[in-house]
């Protein structure tokens, strides 16, 4: 993988750091996060990839991927991490450099079985996925 | 003003959408706009607090408060910085009112106005509202599916918007509202006979002709009979 | 309150998961420590906000709390795992940030200040604590019935808040044990359902369910309990993608039943998608 770390990139870094609270330096790579995840299967990248692509201050390449859209904030790698990094924290903290741009990854007006379905869900979905 | 040559009105200074104007006191937000040379083609309606229309938004000297309120009814203070919102958009969700029994659906203001579940319970509707209402207690009512409650809760809604524009959620709390008293209405309410007939009276043109005399009356005229007017309530105690 | 229970409900307790509210509450009168709903409270938000400077959705929560506050309680209960786990983290987030708590405060500037004195807990905590009151309470033994016990995620992570052991929790099995049930071991007992994507990613949702449920079947459960209301719907609604029809039970209405209430009149179960009612006739628990 070839990447520049450029001024702008930094500044991605240090952003999900300080939106999730985390060091993201203090990942061994040991792989424990993506061996867990339910959710594996769906994701473009492996969480722990995503992981090094914010170490890397890949910003682009980053929000091209699906995975934090993916990640249910479950807590599964979280709690496993051996480093104890909350990678949940960190995959919230990429949603929200998206989301505070006033977009929403749902469509609001166009979620199906509105009827169907419990409070819970919508506003769940809604507060991971509308800026 | 040159009535009282020796009594000198005393004035104010008021900041309109930045522009320092000098007002007689004790005007409201609406008169003192007009004394300063504003005409009113929008946000103007009943100027007696019924309407909804002359939302403003304003901060008073020294706080750090922004204030809504309804420009009718609201004095215009020393060191105002105000501005009157014409107009806050806000689509009304269009319904089938046979198609939204509640007891079929219980989600039915979720499901016409999904955009309640972004409620934060940050309070600011409640604080914008010029009727005192507890308008972040009718969303949450909504949400949880409690018809009856945000029907009683906005009964006395009037429809301004003042929440509509300052909730960080992009709810529409007077459409949701209305459609909540209009659900409840129709669903939980006791039918009135009394209604009723009105209603088929008026249909077989019974009124037709009163109402023609009051359209052709002057305005001179047509006030007197409101200003004579009975109350049902009145006549029948 | 003397022996009465603080309880928060939440929204989707009141209209979608009306039949854990009805359940519960019969079953906890029966326990003679009956639940009481607050006078006030708001929707927590149903996820907790992860990032550092987003106080303005701690606000929910925290409000919440204040009422517990000012109705003179120092602790509330909630059926809802999702509640449960906004609750506490955000509880445990203002007492342990004084800064945080500050900024909440001076934001709920036309309410009182909250002090940080109400303790949060989820109904399974208090059960866990009743076992002999529970055990008297069993009319009808469910030992014709072969349940799978599911945690997900909400009462087990994050560790600070979790109510039993993150990767082994007991509190499910100890309970249907003591209802008489047989404890079907489901090792993905602890695996997400799929959570909120049931609103715009169903097919992840539908895959999570075949996976789960599959697994109890294979184990040879009948039924599987639960307390989440959104691991219910999603394990129930999304069956139907499925070849399985597995009814997905609140532990409370297995309780119920042990405690011979009457199904239909005490207790609902109307909101099944997998009637549940098949197996409970055919296994004699129902006319
Ligand atoms: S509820 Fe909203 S629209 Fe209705 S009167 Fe109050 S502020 Fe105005
Ligand atoms: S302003 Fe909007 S987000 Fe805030 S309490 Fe009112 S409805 Fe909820
Ligand atoms: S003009 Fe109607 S409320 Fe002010």
């Amino acid at each position: 993988m070839e990447v520049k770390r450029s001024e702008k990139d930094r500044e991605f870094v240090d952003k999900v750091e300080e939106l999730s609270g985390e060091s993201v330096n203090a990942c061994i790579r040991c792989g424990t996060c993506s061996a867990g995840c339910p959710f594996v299967k769906e994701m473009d990248v492996l969480p722990e990839r995503i992981f090094k692509r914010v170490v890397l201050g890949d910003k682009e390449g980053i929000l091209e991927k699906n995975t934090m859209w993916i990640c249910a904030a479950c807590y599964t790698c979280s709690v496993r991490c051996p480093r104890d990094i909350d990678i949940a924290s960190i995959m919230e903290a990429v949603r929200q450099i998206v989301l505070r741009d006033n977009v929403d990854k749902v469509e609001v007006e166009e979620v199906e079985n509105l009827q169907d379905l419990p409070q819970l869900a919508v506003v769940g979905c809604f507060r991971k996925e509308t800026g | 003003m040159a009535e009282n040559e020796d009594e000198e009105q005393e004035m104010i200074e008021i900041f309109a959408m930045g522009k320092k104007y000098e007002v007689p006191k004790g005007l409201t937000i609406m008169t003192a706009l007009e004394y300063a040379g504003y005409k009113f083609v929008r946000g103007c309606g009943c100027r007696g607090g019924f309407c909804g229309a002359c939302a403003t938004v304003f901060r008073k000297k020294d706080e750090y408060k922004l204030r809504m309120d309804l420009a009718c009814q609201t004095a215009a203070e020393d060191g105002m910085y105000l501005v009157q919102l014409p107009f806050v958009p806000a689509v009304r969700e269009e319904y089938d009112i046979e198609e939204v029994d509640p007891e079929e659906h219980d989600n039915v203001l979720l499901d016409y106005y999904p955009e309640i579940a972004r409620c934060v319970s940050c309070n600011t509707c409640t604080k914008s509202c010029p009727q005192d209402l507890d308008v972040m207690d009718f969303v949450q009512a909504a949400l949880r599916g409690d018809i009856e409650r945000t029907a009683d809760l906005s009964f006395d809604c009037i429809q301004c918007g003042l929440c509509t524009i300052r909730c960080p959620a992009d709810i529409k709390h007077y459409h949701l509202a209305q459609m909540a008293r209009r659900i409840h209405g129709k669903y939980n309410q006791e039918y009135s006979d009394e209604l009723q007939k009105r209603l088929e009276e008026i249909e077989e043109g019974k009124y037709d002709e009163k109402m023609k005399e009051l359209i052709e009356m002057c305005e001179e005229d047509l006030r007197e009979r409101y200003e004579e007017r009975d109350m049902q309530g009145e006549e029948e105690g | 309150m003397e022996d009465g229970l603080l309880y928060y409900p939440g929204c989707t307790l009141k209209t979608k998961a009306s039949d854990y509210e009805e359940s519960a509450k019969a079953v906890m009168e029966k326990l003679g420590r009956p639940l009481v709903e607050m006078d006030d409270w708001y929707c927590c938000g149903a996820v907790q906000s992860l990032s550092t400077d987003d106080i303005m959705h701690q606000i929910a929560p925290i409000r919440t709390l204040c009422c517990a506050q000012e109705q003179g309680e120092t602790e509330v209960v909630t059926l809802c795992d999702m509640c449960f786990n906004v609750l506490r983290r955000a509880n445990t987030r203002a007492k342990e940030n004084e800064d945080d708590l500050e900024t909440m405060n001076e934001f709920l500037d036309e309410d009182p200040d909250y002090e940080g004195n109400v303790e949060t807990y989820h109904l399974f905590e208090i059960l866990r604590d009743m076992k002999d009151e529970i055990e008297k309470a069993v009319k009808r033994p469910l030992d014709d019935l072969k349940i799978a016990p599911y945690y997900g995620c909400m009462l087990l992570r994050p560790s600070e808040v979790a109510i039993d052991d993150t990767e082994d929790p007991q509190i499910m099995e100890d309970m249907l044990e003591l209802l008489g049930a047989e404890v079907i071991e489901n090792p993905k007992r602890t695996e997400c359902c799929g959570s909120y994507h049931t609103v715009n990613r169903s097919d992840i949702v539908e895959k999570r369910v075949e996976d789960i449920v599959g697994r109890a079947v294979e184990d040879g459960a009948d039924a599987i309990a639960l307390s989440c209301p959104l691991c219910q719907f999603n394990l129930d609604y999304h069956q139907r993608a499925t070849e399985f029809e597995v009814p997905v039970f609140y532990l409370t209405e297995l309780m119920a039943l042990a405690f011979g209430l009457d199904i239909g009149k005490e207790i609902g179960m109307k909101k099944h998608r997998v009637e549940p009612n098949a197996l409970l006739k055919e296994k004699g628990y129902m006319e």
